[in-house]
């Protein structure tokens, strides 16, 4: 089972369908869920989630994130979508009373002044060889983002974007994954994605 | 490096797309569900819906026409027309759409975006303005924002009431220039670079397009983030695809290949 943490924040109609078309023959079942327990059992976790860093409050509130920091480290693939990415540094100025994951000791922060804030739109991924999440798609493929806050580019990167500078199109170490871009709405490199995702093996070195 | 997006656009009543884009091959032309996957298909960037249904009963059709499209789309959906309050954008956000966009609605009562915006997010809800230019004044800094489908003038001011509906939280403009519309003679790039320059959020322009020049006229004078056309592929443009590998040859960044 593949958990979908729900976290009340926004509209996850599209994430689940674009599962559900990426694994359309891999005999799997998703669950939309915000119970411990379901997440407990899920065999890989997936955190989307658009909006404000201070709905991930809800995750600790609801006893959601010594949840998932356990699975990952017991070596569950987690992929974390948008705010969720940001979710796997130490936090964000956006809300810096919450705290993130800090699987990544890094903070997210408000893109540079001086153009266009949010930053909405298909922009092109640099992607780094041997990433498993980008296996079989291409350098310079386009996704879909939006959002105004960013991750800065660390160690783990593995897709960089550009929008009048460098960031973290997407993070992964191990069995942790995240991207800020939206693979569901990312058309075909999306779904792609999405389905290497799902057919990462069921428990990978763990890398907390 | 960020891309100017092509955004195709169906006007829809009573669930069947009413003009926009044909394609010769389809099997049913006026379906919405089916258009939307072809443009997809074809290279647009994102897919508007735009319900002109008149009437209050045929509305409840387009929740269904909401959901059937949706299913096919891995690109971003907007769906429009005729949504008044936050329940009925959750209705249609439940159907599959990824934004909203809101007219008459949010002038009537601005608070609308931001109540829409902290359900779904900002960046969910899309603020339309159809603007003429003045006749009297600055025609750009006097154009009027109308309402009703264009029938109703408001005395609002399009650059002013943009800037308004950013601080209610809006995620992006989508301007029409009523002038423009229908003409296939180009976008009202002097307008439209007015709102872009007020605002910080991105502006999509709509109304006037007729050849690629156009789209990128208003990319590079307009300063649009993005361009939204419906029936512009009737008239000697083939496709999506066709227009953005055009573009490309002008300088235009855009998402290709697509």
């Amino acid at each position: 089972m593949i958990a979908v943490v729900d976290y009340k924040a926004g509209n996850l109609t599209s994430v689940m369908k674009s599962l559900r078309a990426a694994g359309a023959d891999l005999g799997l079942e998703f669950i939309l869920t915000d119970d411990p327990a379901q997440v407990a059992r899920a065999e890989k976790i997936i955190l989307p989630g658009v909006g404000h860093f201070a709905a991930t409050q809800f995750l600790e509130q609801h006893g959601l994130t010594s949840e998932i920091r356990e699975k990952i480290s017991s070596g569950t693939p987690f992929l974390g979508i948008c705010v969720g990415l940001q979710w796997l540094f130490a936090g964000s100025t956006e809300a810096p009373a919450c705290a993130g994951l800090a699987a990544f000791p890094e903070l997210c922060d408000r893109f540079a002044p001086g153009k266009k804030v949010p930053h909405v739109g298909w922009n092109s991924l640099a992607i780094r060889p041997r990433s498993r999440l980008f296996a079989g798609i291409s350098d310079g493929s386009f996704a879909y983002f939006t959002h105004s806050y960013r991750a800065p580019v660390i160690h783990d990167t593995v897709a960089i974007t550009n929008y009048e500078e460098d960031f973290t199109a997407a993070v992964e170490r191990g069995n942790i994954m995240g991207v800020q871009f939206h693979p569901e709405k990312s058309g075909d490199t999306g779904l792609r994605l999405l389905r290497n995702f799902l057919e990462l093996p069921r428990t990978t070195e763990a890398a907390c | 490096m960020l891309t100017r997006r092509i955004i195709a656009c169906l006007d829809v009543r009573d669930g069947r797309v009413v003009k926009g884009v044909q394609f010769v091959d389809i099997v049913d032309a006026g379906d919405p569900a089916e258009l939307a996957a072809r443009h997809a298909a074809s290279g647009a960037d994102e897919i508007v819906l735009l319900d002109i249904t008149a009437t209050h009963e045929g509305r409840g059709t387009l929740i269904d026409t909401v959901r059937r499209t949706a299913q096919r789309l891995f690109v971003p959906f907007t769906v429009g027309g005729g949504i008044r309050t936050a329940d009925e954008a959750a209705a249609v956000f439940d159907a599959g759409a990824d934004k909203i966009s809101i007219n008459s609605a949010a002038i009537a009562r601005p608070e609308l975006i931001g109540e829409i915006g902290s359900s779904f997010g900002a960046q969910a809800v899309i603020v339309a303005i159809d603007a003429r230019r003045a006749t009297t004044g600055d025609p750009i800094a006097h154009a009027e924002v109308f309402v009703a489908g264009g029938r109703k003038p408001t005395g609002r001011r399009a650059v002013e009431w943009a800037r308004e509906a950013e601080s209610h939280g809006a995620g992006e403009i989508l301007l029409t220039s009523m002038d423009a519309d229908g003409t296939r003679a180009g976008f009202d790039c002097e307008l439209t670079a007015a709102v872009s320059e007020a605002v910080q959020i991105p502006v999509i322009a709509s109304g006037g397009a007729g050849n690629a020049q156009h789209f990128t006229q208003v990319f590079r004078e307009g300063r649009a983030d993005a361009a939204l056309a419906a029936s512009i592929f009737h008239f000697g443009i083939h496709d999506v695809r066709a227009l953005k590998e055009e573009l490309h040859r002008d300088g235009i960044p855009v998402r290709l290949p697509c």
